[in-house]
């Protein structure tokens, strides 16, 4: 299936793109992050096991057992630090 | 009640006037008769960070940010019997002494507005989509996230965690 991902802040600075299309088989965000870490080099870093990474699906905050469905919009950030 | 045309959140790189939302807040609703208030500033340094901070970048997540914040605003309103609420947060280049952020509140006494107010600028510190980055003469670095924010969130009995490392798995 097809996904939309968008990374923000520190993540998105490493990776180097703001969002991509990713074609995906994996049924959800954690096993598609652990698809991502799989990439390599600064997906493997910024993703990494142990980082404090925070997940959205569809524009909410969500864990990573949530379910991927097609056409989801998937985003991966640090923690916020806004106000 | 008057129509109310103000919308109830606000993500923009434009300044923002106190008396005026204010003024719009009260106008909405003759029962008022509590308006609570917070700004958040820029400061020029960071508690145990070096350098002073000349300027500071906000990013956020647009389209998640507004549908975020609405829900909290929404979760105030069940949680506390107010009026009207309004959040203005500003995003892209920021200096010190500018405002970032706006919450307003209004109720008819005084201690649903200011718990209101409180329980806004909490949620909204954790679990909004904004990221701020501080340039300083040592370079550039992101902020991190405070602890203390998560439990400032969780004594309103919310245990939503944004700065452990597996809060979500």
């Amino acid at each position: 299936m097809k996904v939309t991902v968008k990374y923000f802040a520190s993540i998105r600075e490493a990776i180097g793109v703001a969002s991509e299309q990713c074609d995906t088989q994996a049924p959800t965000l954690g096993a598609l992050r652990d698809e991502l870490i799989a990439k390599g080099g600064a997906y493997a870093e910024s993703l990494a096991r142990g980082k404090a990474v925070r997940l959205a699906l569809n524009q909410v905050m969500c864990h990573e057992s949530a379910v991927l469905v097609e056409g989801a919009e998937v985003a991966f950030f640090p923690p916020v630090t806004g106000g | 009640m008057p129509a109310c045309n103000t919308p109830r959140v606000s993500i923009q790189t434009a300044d923002f006037d106190l008396s005026a939302e204010v003024a719009a807040l009260r106008a909405q609703d003759p029962r008022v008769g509590a308006v609570c208030s917070f700004i958040g500033t820029v400061r020029d340094r960071t508690a145990g960070e070096p350098g002073q901070i000349s300027s500071m970048e906000l990013e956020h997540y647009p389209g998640m940010t507004e549908k975020s914040i609405e829900a909290m605003i929404d979760a105030a309103r069940q949680r506390f019997d107010i009026y009207g609420a309004r959040v203005i947060h500003r995003v892209g280049l920021l200096a010190p002494l500018d405002q970032i952020v706006l919450v307003a509140v209004s109720s008819a006494h005084r201690g649903e507005s200011f718990q209101a107010c409180e329980f806004l600028m909490d949620y909204l510190k954790t679990q909004a989509p904004f990221w701020k980055k501080e340039k300083t003469p040592n370079g550039a670095r992101w902020v991190d996230a405070r602890v203390s924010d998560d439990a400032a969130l969780a004594k309103w009995g919310i245990a939503l965690d944004n700065t452990s490392l597996d809060a979500q798995d």
